[in-house]
């Protein structure tokens, strides 16, 4: 009978880690959807582009007050969870409290852990009030789900948190009691004035208060780790992959198609047989140029899309959504993992994928949107993980121009000058010297 | 202006037997567009007054496929390019310097794996280096002591990180250099990128280029300085619209380099 909670423990463990990696493999298999690009190159200065962003938070704190305000929960985050070892330690064996033997360094612990855990609560509050008093267009334009998603998650902190600190409170008032079990271990900076609160209690109900938070702030961290699968919060896993396997080039190359620069060498070979035969037996069918879905994406587009935690600071940067275009990089992001958690939803359902006769295109991303961006950049520059708004959005084009031919008329003029003349304007080739006579 | 100046072009250098040091990608719009023919003209009395041993394509020149490129046709750009590229190699081109941000990029960045590989430099990064190395003198003038606010074209400051090479150029003008809130890889967008010089914004409540236009006379300017074609007209229209043209010009820093020395 009395191995009951560390069985019970077990088993809540067993269950949310399970449940967690079986979502995860999910999103891998999501992502893996997309086509093959080659990230494999310059790991010193992946890891260090890593280093920098995602552990670093160098983006982050270009926007000082969320800034460092992030960093403060992530540190939280991060530290807190030594913590968590313990607690996992102490649940599986029934003992309490097993790293107390580290005495001094014990204490240290502890009192960072609630120091922390302080200002994590301020700074959730100080998030929530930006995100629901204050006037700040990047959250206000969030409706819906995205808005609500966006609270939970700091709901869920400040619960956490207040459990950690009450589980403290009645400890320190259980040692105090000189109570079996638990041992006098310990400092408690933040919790020492929440244990007064509990004056008076008896032994029985202060235990049953501390394994209440105690237990409470596990399983909550559990159900916290598995509504990240379901959230936009993937980022606190996702930032590390997503920074290591951004793009390293300058920000203004954009890859050159290899398929199609397959076929202009092809034309431009003055040897080339145009009559020739396929040279394989079957005919492959022609790869498609562009994107008009998620999986003519490329994987590490795929994975920005569930890196990306909907900040909006790419959007609040985009000259076209500042101007009042429908662009919002942010909306690209967010409908790229729309649409892909619903093809994995459908691949789920039938195996591997049945038409839905829905696509990325249309459906969720409009062409008034792809042509207001001025490629200028600002989103890229602004995302503090590295994602790229733009590719996507260039690839999508691509596929308006290359494959459905469905480019404004304006810019088809201008495409119809440069394959004529050799300029976007209709002026001869031959004149292109006469500006020194002018 | 109706005096011809001499430009040599890559042909002539050849049929004398000649490599020029640097070749000048003069670009569409600084081959067409009268406002940046202006640029262009700016720019090659500076080469011709430093003595720098350059030519043009002329009519060999094409466009490099930036604006087919962005707006999506990967196919229309690969033939432009694989094109240009045919031409530029034939010339042996070891060096090339543009007064387009739009040209650089794709020069520098995206003909390299179609097989032209050359030192590209903007103009104001070239300027810069003939500084350096003595060639050219640059000196307050008639622009000493003015204010000037530099709009950094995306394509030579986000897209490639040169924010430095046209400022310094600017400040050895003596002048009172200004930044706008919004600059180097914050800078916003004259509206001119990705294709959109060529079509009708979308609809919205502003225009791109009146919204940084506002930027711009937040400093209270008597120069908004450009290192683009593109923003140029972008921001001159701009000023347009706010009925500052009178007040405030538009200058490329080719330009305000040669106008301070009465060139």
């Amino acid at each position: 009978m009395q191995y009951i909670p560390n069985i019970l423990f077990v088993i809540a463990l067993v269950a949310g880690i399970g449940y967690f990696t079986m979502n995860i493999r999910k999103i891998i298999r999501n992502i893996r959807l997309g086509k093959d690009v080659d990230r494999s190159d310059n790991k010193r200065e992946r890891f260090k582009n890593m280093a920098m962003i995602a552990l670093g938070q160098s983006k982050m704190v270009r926007r000082p007050i969320a800034g460092i305000l992030h960093v403060i929960v992530y540190l939280g985050f991060i530290i807190i969870n030594i913590e968590v070892l313990e607690i996992i330690i102490d649940g599986i064996f029934g003992t309490h409290r097993i790293f107390a033997f580290l005495g001094g360094f014990y204490d240290f612990l502890i009192a960072s852990f609630e120091i922390l855990a302080l200002l994590v609560l301020v700074s959730v509050i100080l998030f929530w009030i930006r995100r629901n008093v204050i006037n700040i267009r990047r959250f206000k334009t969030l409706k819906g789900w995205p808005k609500n998603d966006g609270n939970i998650i700091l709901y869920f902190e400040v619960v956490l948190m207040a459990l950690f600190l009450t589980m403290n409170a009645a400890d320190l008032q259980l040692q105090e009691l000189g109570a079996d079990h638990y041992v006098k271990a310990g400092a408690y900076p933040v919790s020492q004035f929440i244990a007064p609160l509990f004056d008076g209690m008896t032994q029985g109900s202060l235990i049953i208060l501390e394994r209440t938070a105690w237990w409470l702030h596990i399983l909550g961290i559990l159900i916290f780790l598995n509504y990240l699968y379901f959230s936009k919060h993937l980022h606190i896993l996702l930032a590390f992959p997503n920074t290591y396997y951004g793009a390293l080039k300058p920000q203004g190359e954009f890859d050159n198609l290899e398929a199609v620069t397959n076929e202009v060498k092809l034309m431009m070979d003055p040897n080339a047989d145009p009559f020739a035969a396929p040279t394989t037996e079957v005919e492959e069918e022609p790869e498609k140029f562009g994107a008009s879905d998620v999986m003519d994406l490329n994987w590490a587009q795929l994975l920005n899309a569930y890196t990306c935690t909907e900040c909006g600071r790419c959007t609040s940067e985009c000259p076209a959504n500042q101007t009042g275009k429908k662009l919002s990089p942010r909306k690209i992001m967010m409908d790229t993992r729309d649409r892909l958690k619903e093809v994995g939803d459908n691949i789920d359902k039938n195996g591997s994928f049945v038409d839905d006769g829905k696509q990325l295109l249309n459906d969720y991303i409009t062409t008034e949107e792809l042509w207001a961006c001025t490629s200028c950049n600002a989103c890229v520059e602004a995302c503090p993980v590295s994602i790229n708004p733009l590719s996507i959005i260039i690839d999508m084009r691509r596929y308006l121009v290359m494959e459905q031919s469905a480019a404004p008329t304006d810019l088809n003029n201008m495409m119809s000058n440069i394959e004529n003349n050799g300029a976007p304007w209709p002026f001869n080739q031959m004149d292109r010297l006469n500006w020194n006579k002018e | 202006m109706s005096e011809t100046i001499k430009v040599p072009t890559m042909a002539e250098y050849m049929a004398e037997g000649k490599t020029p040091e640097v070749l000048f990608w003069v670009g569409c719009a600084g081959s067409f567009d009268d406002r940046a023919k202006k640029i262009t003209k700016a720019f090659v009395k500076l080469l011709h007054n430093a003595n720098v041993d350059f030519a043009v394509l002329g009519t060999e020149e094409s466009c490099t496929g930036d604006p087919a490129k962005r707006a999506g046709n990967e196919f229309l750009f690969q033939m432009q390019a694989v094109t240009n590229i045919e031409v530029m190699n034939a010339y042996e081109i070891k060096k090339v310097v543009t007064a387009c941000p739009h040209c650089f990029n794709t020069l520098k960045n995206e003909y390299p794996v179609l097989g032209g590989d050359y030192e590209v430099m903007h103009h104001t990064q070239f300027l810069k280096s003939l500084l350096n190395e003595g060639k050219l003198t640059v000196a307050g003038g008639r622009f000493k002591g003015k204010r000037i606010t530099f709009h950094d074209p995306c394509y030579l400051g986000r897209a490639n990180k040169v924010y430095e090479a046209p400022r310094d150029l600017l400040t050895k003008l003596e002048v009172e250099l200004v930044e706008m809130k919004r600059s180097k890889r914050n800078g916003l967008c004259c509206g001119a990128g990705g294709a959109q010089m060529f079509k009708e914004p979308e609809p919205g409540h502003k225009d791109v280029n009146i919204e940084r236009t506002e930027d711009a006379l937040e400093t209270q300017p008597d120069i908004i300085a450009a290192g683009c074609p593109f923003c140029n007209t972008m921001m001159t229209d701009g000023v347009k619209n706010k009925e500052k043209e009178d007040s405030i010009a538009v200058m490329d820093v080719a330009e305000l380099i040669a106008n301070a020395q009465d060139l």
